[in-house]
């Protein structure tokens, strides 16, 4: 379904200082698929994630989503599609109560009254949060904000949801609670995280990042068992994997 | 210092609110004119900022005790004018509810002294003309001590109109301002010294954050704006002592104009009923400041003794003194009554 | 007060705003125009009236009793600001010494009833305000702003400021606690200091400031702050309104306490 897929060819990133974040990052998704990304600090996850919805754009190459290739004028409709939650909650988390901020997207998609509650009813379900509709965010816990977080994204029902460090800052319990959320989740999914073991749990295929470039696009499977190519590239084999 | 409700009268409270709240307009419709919808979130953020960096203290060399920042400079010189009042005015609106600083019917004043003259008149007229391009911190030093300065004697001296016109103090004009004005003068130091450490700071790091480098508007609007500032000016001394003068006025031209039609002895009938009467309602509703009970007692000497309203003495009696003790009693029973009813049904 | 103090002050006081007893469940609108007719008829009377104030007191008290504040905490904000008003105010007993009454015994000067009016006023008003963000939430309290004038733009920027005043004030305070442990006494706190630490937490908000700008976009974000209508007025809170308008006029006009005070001396003869 080519609609699902997003394909990212040839995607150079220069930041406005000078620094290179992305030299020819080139790889395909299709629909359904859960791709881990990971790398070292700096080698780029966060730069990537950010150009599946043009909140950066490419200095060179091109970003297709879809069937829409990724352009200021097609920012607007490809931000329909792929819903980003960012490293930090409270970023996110910018109206004064959980319900308006769930509101927010659907009611910026020209959503009416009813139909507005009603996803924000279903998003709020799908992350066991409907409790939580009347507070303000600054009462929530690190785990209850992420959980809002996910749900205010979700209540635009994108088709591709992209996640930058999903778990950080949460404790075991609701750490585990996300990892079970997000193998519920059927949408395409791309996940940033230094958590090896979340990525092996939740995404079938990983891409490594070093300096900006793709080392290694692969099984999970394989990558995530690899010692030499994790250690060759500023990581390590995931902590469940490893002898204690 | 913030301007107190019970210091105020309703007259002034009113006149500064609508002062207030005309600038407001003024201000929102600036800004939606602006286009650039990223600066909700800035302001927004950045009222936050300026509230968590009030609350940090420092020490003032010599002396040992702590100063807190100020701010509405700051903003205006990375917003400009129409966010940055916005911006104070959100301020002071979180400080009166959450700290009760200065009242609800008071923050007209208080966002007028701490808003209208930092964002309106110092920084367009005092603090851009002698900051110049911005390009020395010299400079910068020098139009920030005199800005804030400014600033903040603006702030004491309408504190001080404010209350006067109020009439609910004693304070003599003369007492007061020797009070209030040094004080602020050497706040004003100490603020426009720290403003300008921070505004270099930034310069330095990352100059683009401050209205002046980032929008380059030459001066010639400026210019422009200093004739409508002029105009701002005059209407903060109008508004801010004038107008409030002239409604400290009437209860002298009442006064005036009852003698007047009445005169004295022509028709006592009249003049006990409806004379005491308006003047019974004059002095009750108090909607206009009042004068000093000592030229009050005298003149209703004069006037013709009106047995009926007790207004014209103190208003307190020992009926008074027992009737509110038990009033007081009556309302901590109810209190107490309605705190042990729903402590059982919890 | 330290920061510290501040901080957890001000999230006691927001936390009491979202409570659920009949008083928080009544309209915002309501309360804030309740709130500002109170505050009106208090400073309306006049300079030297003492005796009228005291039935007023009901209504912090109602607040506070139905509202389930505790007292204690309202009493001591109060007592926190009132140095301002009575700095000022006492002078007026000093200035203002002309012996007007003598009531069981005690002469009072004018400047004493003028002194004491102040502050009941000031207790009156201050307490007042506490208690409207106490039972009113403060987005309840700016969406009434809204539905009674204020610019949309401007209630817009107030509910961001709400929304990240508790998270400036953390890392504030991360920063002063930073400073404070590896300053010994001396030279922490010196203005240069302040500059410098003032600095970085202005660049953390504007950094902060622009992530947030990229979500909202990232959310559809065209310009205008959407918002669904929450609150409906129901019976309930009219009935509120007129009786608390009611109860301002009557003990506005009327010199009530001293007709009871009155009418206590011939029982008591």
């Amino acid at each position: 379904m080519s609609h699902h897929m997003v394909e990212f060819k040839n995607v150079s990133f220069r930041y406005p200082d000078g620094t290179e974040a992305l030299k020819g990052i080139h790889f395909r998704m299709t629909h359904g698929e859960s791709v881990g990304v990971i790398g070292a600090n700096g080698a780029g996850k966060s730069t990537l994630l950010q150009h599946m919805n043009g909140s950066l754009m490419p200095t060179s190459g091109s970003v297709t989503i879809g069937d829409l290739l990724l352009t200021r004028k097609t920012r607007r409709e490809i931000r329909r599609k792929v819903g980003i939650v960012f490293e930090n909650p409270d970023d996110q988390l910018f109206m004064p109560t959980v319900f308006d901020d769930v509101a927010f997207g659907p009611l910026n998609l020209g959503m009416d009254a009813a139909h507005v509650r009603e996803r924000v009813h279903g998003a709020l379900s799908m992350v066991y949060s409907l409790d939580l509709r009347d507070k303000p965010p600054h009462h929530l816990s690190a785990g209850q904000k992420r959980a809002v977080a996910i749900a205010s994204v979700m209540a635009m029902e994108p088709d591709i949801l992209a996640m930058d460090e999903p778990a950080a800052s949460l404790d075991p319990r609701s750490r585990r609670l996300l990892i079970m959320l997000l193998k519920t989740f059927s949408h395409s999914k791309i996940i940033a995280s230094h958590d090896l073991d979340l990525i092996l749990d939740v995404c079938e295929r990983s891409i490594v990042l070093k300096d900006g470039k793709v080392v290694a696009d692969g099984w999970s499977a394989e990558i995530l068992t690899n010692r030499e190519l994790l250690e060759g590239n500023n990581l390590e084999l995931p902590l469940s994997l490893q002898a204690r | 210092m913030h301007m107190a409700d019970a210091l105020l009268s309703p007259a002034i409270g009113t006149t500064l609110w609508a002062g207030t709240a005309a600038v407001s307009g003024y201000a929102s419709m600036k800004l939606r004119e602006r286009i650039d919808d990223r600066i909700i979130p800035l302001m927004g953020v950045l009222g936050a900022f300026i509230f968590a960096a009030q609350m940090i203290n420092f020490t003032i060399p010599g002396t040992g005790s702590s100063g807190h920042l100020g701010g509405g400079m700051i903003l205006a010189i990375i917003l400009g004018p129409h966010a940055a009042f916005l911006v104070m005015a959100s301020v002071l609106i979180v400080q009166a509810l959450f700290f009760a600083d200065g009242g609800l019917l008071a923050l007209g004043c208080n966002i007028w002294n701490l808003g209208v003259y930092p964002c309106y008149l110092v920084y367009p007229l005092i603090y851009k003309p002698l900051a110049g391009n911005s390009r020395s911190s010299g400079r910068i030093l020098f139009a920030s001590v005199m800005g804030v300065v400014a600033a903040l004697q603006l702030g004491a001296f309408s504190v001080v109109m404010e209350t006067l016109l109020s009439g609910k103090s004693e304070l003599p004009f003369g007492a007061f301002i020797l009070l209030m004005q040094p004080i602020h003068l050497a706040i004003g130091v100490i603020e426009g010294l720290v403003t300008a450490a921070i505004i270099n700071h930034v310069r330095n790091a990352r100059p683009e954050l401050l209205e002046s480098t980032a929008a380059s508007r030459p001066l010639e609007i400026a210019i422009s704006l200093r004739r409508i500032m002029i105009t701002f000016a005059v209407l903060a001394v109008i508004t801010g002592g004038g107008l409030s003068w002239f409604a400290s006025a009437h209860p002298d031209g009442l006064e005036w104009s009852i003698e007047k039609v009445y005169g004295k002895g022509e028709l006592p009938e009249a003049e006990y009923g409806i004379a005491s009467v308006l003047k019974g309602i004059q002095e009750t509703t108090a909607f206009l400041p009042d004068y000093n009970l000592k030229s009050a007692g005298n003149k209703s000497k004069k006037a013709e003794g009106a047995p009926a309203w007790p207004s014209a003495d103190a208003g307190t009696s020992a009926a008074g003194i027992i009737g509110a003790a038990i009033v007081l009693g009556l309302i901590l029973l109810i209190g107490m009554g309605i705190r042990t009813f729903r402590g059982r049904n919890v | 007060m330290t920061f510290d103090a501040l901080y957890y002050d001000m999230g006691r006081l927001d936390r009491l705003s979202y409570g659920d007893t009949f008083v928080h469940r009544l309209d915002p609108r309501v309360k804030v125009i309740a709130t500002i007719l109170f505050l009106f008829t208090v400073i309306s009377f006049p300079k030297y009236e003492v005796v009228a104030l005291a039935p007023f007191f009901l209504f912090p008290v109602l607040l506070i009793t139905l509202g389930e504040i505790p007292a204690l905490f309202i009493f001591r904000k109060v007592l926190l600001v009132s140095p301002f008003a009575i700095l000022i105010g006492v002078f007026n007993p000093l200035l203002d010494d002309g012996i007007v009454a003598v009531i069981f015994g005690v002469p009072l000067s004018a400047g004493l009833l003028s002194f004491l009016s102040i502050l009941l006023k000031f207790t009156l008003t201050v307490s007042a305000a506490l208690l409207l963000i106490a039972t009113t939430s403060f987005p309840g309290v700016c969406h009434a702003l809204r539905r009674l004038g204020l610019p949309a733009i401007f209630v817009a920027q107030l509910l961001f400021l709400y929304r990240y005043l508790f998270v400036l004030m953390e890392e504030a305070m991360r920063i002063i606690r930073a400073r404070d442990m590896r300053s010994f006494g001396t030279h922490g706190t010196d203005m240069k200091v302040f500059a410098r630490l003032v600095g970085i937490l202005l660049f953390r908000t504007v950094d902060r400031a622009e992530r947030i700008y990229c979500a909202m976009l990232s959310r559809g974000f065209r310009g205008d702050i959407p918002s669904l209508r929450k609150y409906r007025i129901a019976a309930i809170d009219l009935a509120y309104l007129a009786t608390t308008i009611i109860f301002l006029a009557v003990f506005r006009s009327f010199r009530v306490t001293e007709g009871i005070g009155h009418i206590a001396q011939e029982l008591l003869r």
